[in-house]
């Protein structure tokens, strides 16, 4: 469904992507590792045409993606590491915006704020200001945004980042479900044990580049002294400190 | 369909901005209180206020027929509140700033001026002390005070033989005849396009905060082109600073009686154009800013800046002949030209056309910029 291939970067002197190529499939989690800096959040812009590629490409269904007002750009869905939402609105107001960047209004955009909303549990605080929501509400109402025009591909950029653990545990549940549905979702994230429960098949990166892309269990069959994959991480990327 | 992203953006900014109740003070009463303080300030309409008259300080040593009908009729005139004092009052007075000037009558000056009347080479001097800080006010000082002498002087030495060789009958060129001058159109306007300039730099801020808190990669991930993204803002932009200059000016018009007196069209041809100036000003603000904060900071100045040199709080007439030359490269100007000759001088359509395609002008400029240089990477 969704395919990158060879896809490069550079900032300055920096490559920040350097010939990344990863596939994902229709009901597949793909969780992308790496250390601070490896290169996922570029990699994830890239994918959900933020930013152009220096070369390579990005292909859904085997359409190349091509400019900003590309078509195929409907068919993903972008939850940023930052909480993307207005805190002076309130969520309906909120998921009316985006819901209208896609040319959602009327009937269709309350039916499909309300799936979202009732998704994520927030529901009945939909007319209270985001200001007035807790981090967790926050991160739930994120998602929802993301899912709001009903994408066959989710983007999820560190998407439990600062979250309490219900709410942790909700995002989580929402996730499985999605790909029960058959929902293509990538996922980064620095929690080792996200990644474990939710994967299907985990890429780790380091200096733009991919260095493993496999599932948790061909990861732990190709180093066979890790216990689990923190350890698996720690092997392929280091002990140095990258901040 | 086509048009729904584009009303979605600006459905959200309109609330955005209804919901700030520190935008909408900033934008509909501060430009209000400000400009109403700036007309009572410059206001001649009819009764409303009266002229501020000078304080003039008079010391007469002569004490001659001549010096006090000087003393007299200078006391008598309308433009001066006079004080008739000592050398040593007079000097501090002026000094302390309470003083326009002080006129010192030297002794012996009745008689010196009348030979001096009648050819004699030595000519007595008044003295004038005066504020430097405000030699403007000096001339006119001079001017009606040399009008006084003459008439003194001729009148004594010459009753009833020489009289004041003309009168002078003043009349304001304002829109028609029996219109006065409102010195609250000039204020409304000026201020209009301060606030408006401000609104529009709150347009770039905000997209700088979409995109420091991330919303700006949601919106690009989005299949909307650049232009759809930018004339979303835009046209948000361009209602809100509409807003702005016409509420002030129905709050001119109905508490101080501002009236378009020229081309209604031209009007808000000059006004739309003006806010489209500022909206395509707000988007390179956000093109090429760097922080919110430190944006705002280095805007605010650009905008004080332009609508000084524009006229907006001191007719440009005031200033020296090289800066009014060069106040034709500032937007500011040409809004301040077009408003104020649709509205107190009350020319026709065609007034506003140059002013109109000017500030239209600026928009392309600014807008093309923008578009130019938008970092338009999420990195």
């Amino acid at each position: 469904m969704l395919e990158a291939r060879g896809l490069g970067k550079v900032f300055g002197r920096v490559a920040a992507v350097d010939g990344v190529s990863l596939t994902l499939q229709p009901g597949q989690l793909l969780s992308l590792l790496g250390p601070n800096g490896a290169g996922k959040t570029t990699t994830v812009s890239i994918l959900a045409g933020l930013l152009r590629p220096d070369h390579g490409e990005v292909l859904i269904d085997g359409h190349r993606m091509a400019g900003d007002a590309d078509p195929a750009k409907r068919r993903v869905g972008l939850v940023p590491q930052e909480v993307a939402l207005y805190e002076e609105l309130s969520a309906r107001d909120n998921l009316r915006f985006f819901g209208g960047l896609y040319g959602f209004h009327g009937a269709v955009l309350e039916r499909a704020l309300l799936t979202v909303l009732g998704l994520v549990g927030l529901a009945d605080r939909a007319r209270d200001r985001v200001a007035t929501y807790s981090g967790g509400m926050k991160r739930r109402l994120n998602l929802a945004a993301g899912l709001l025009h009903d994408p066959d591909i989710l983007l999820l950029d560190e998407p439990t980042a600062g979250v309490d653990p219900q709410s942790r545990l909700a995002i989580f549940e929402n996730l499985e479900a999605l790909k029960r549905r058959g929902k293509a979702i990538l996922y980064t994230t620095h929690y080792m044990e996200e990644a474990e429960r939710l994967s299907d098949r985990i890429v780790i990166m380091d200096h733009g580049q991919v260095i493993a892309d496999d599932t948790l269990a061909g990861l732990h069959r190709d180093h066979p002294g890790a216990r689990d994959l923190e350890g698996v991480f720690l092997a392929l990327t280091g002990r140095t400190l990258r901040d | 369909m086509a048009l729904t992203p584009l009303l979605a953006m600006v459905r959200k900014d309109l609330r955005l901005f209804l919901t700030d109740r520190r935008a909408v003070l900033m934008s509909f009463a501060a430009p209000i209180v400000i400009a109403s303080f700036f007309g009572s300030i410059f206001s001649s309409v009819g009764g409303m206020a009266e002229r501020a008259r000078m304080a003039v300080h008079i010391v007469d040593r002569d004490g001659g027929p001549i010096s006090r009908a000087i003393v007299t009729a200078v006391r008598d005139d309308k433009h001066f509140a006079v004080t008739v004092s000592a050398p040593d009052d007079a000097w501090e007075a002026v000094r302390r700033g309470a003083a326009v000037a002080a006129v010192i009558i030297p002794p012996g000056f009745g008689d010196a001026a009348g030979r001096a009347f009648f050819g004699e080479p030595h000519k007595p001097q008044l003295k004038f002390l005066y504020d430097p800080a405000r030699s403007a006010e000096l001339a006119m000082v001079r001017g009606i005070l040399t009008e006084h002498v003459m008439r003194a002087v001729s009148r004594e030495l010459l009753p009833g033989r020489i009289t004041f060789p003309y009168e002078v009958r003043e009349e304001a060129v304002t829109a028609r005849a029996r219109v006065a001058y409102n010195s609250y159109a000039h204020a409304f306007a000026g201020m209009g396009v301060q606030f408006l300039l401000f609104a529009a730099v709150d347009l770039g801020i905000g997209i700088l905060l979409d995109r420091q808190r991330g919303v700006w990669k949601r919106v690009r991930s989005a299949p909307l082109s650049r232009a759809m993204l930018l004339g979303g803002k835009a046209a948000s932009g361009t209602i809100v600073t509409l807003m702005t200059l016409l509420v002030s000016f129905a709050f001119a018009m109905l508490v101080f009686k501002v009236r378009i007196e020229g081309s209604v069209l031209g009007f808000f041809a000059v006004s739309l154009a003006c806010t489209l100036m500022a909206t395509t000003f707000g988007l390179l603000i956000a093109a090429l800013g760097g922080t919110p904060a430190a944006t705002r900071g280095v805007a605010t100045f650009a905008v004080l800046i332009v609508v000084m040199l524009g006229g907006a709080w001191v007719p440009t007439f005031i200033f020296p002949a090289w800066l009014q030359q060069v106040t034709v490269v500032v937007p500011a100007r040409w809004a301040m030209d077009g408003l104020d000759a649709m509205t107190w001088r009350g020319l026709p359509l065609t007034a506003a056309v140059v002013p109109t395609l000017v500030l239209l002008g600026f928009a392309v400029l600014f807008g093309a910029l923008a578009l130019l240089r938008f970092p338009w990477d999420e990195s």
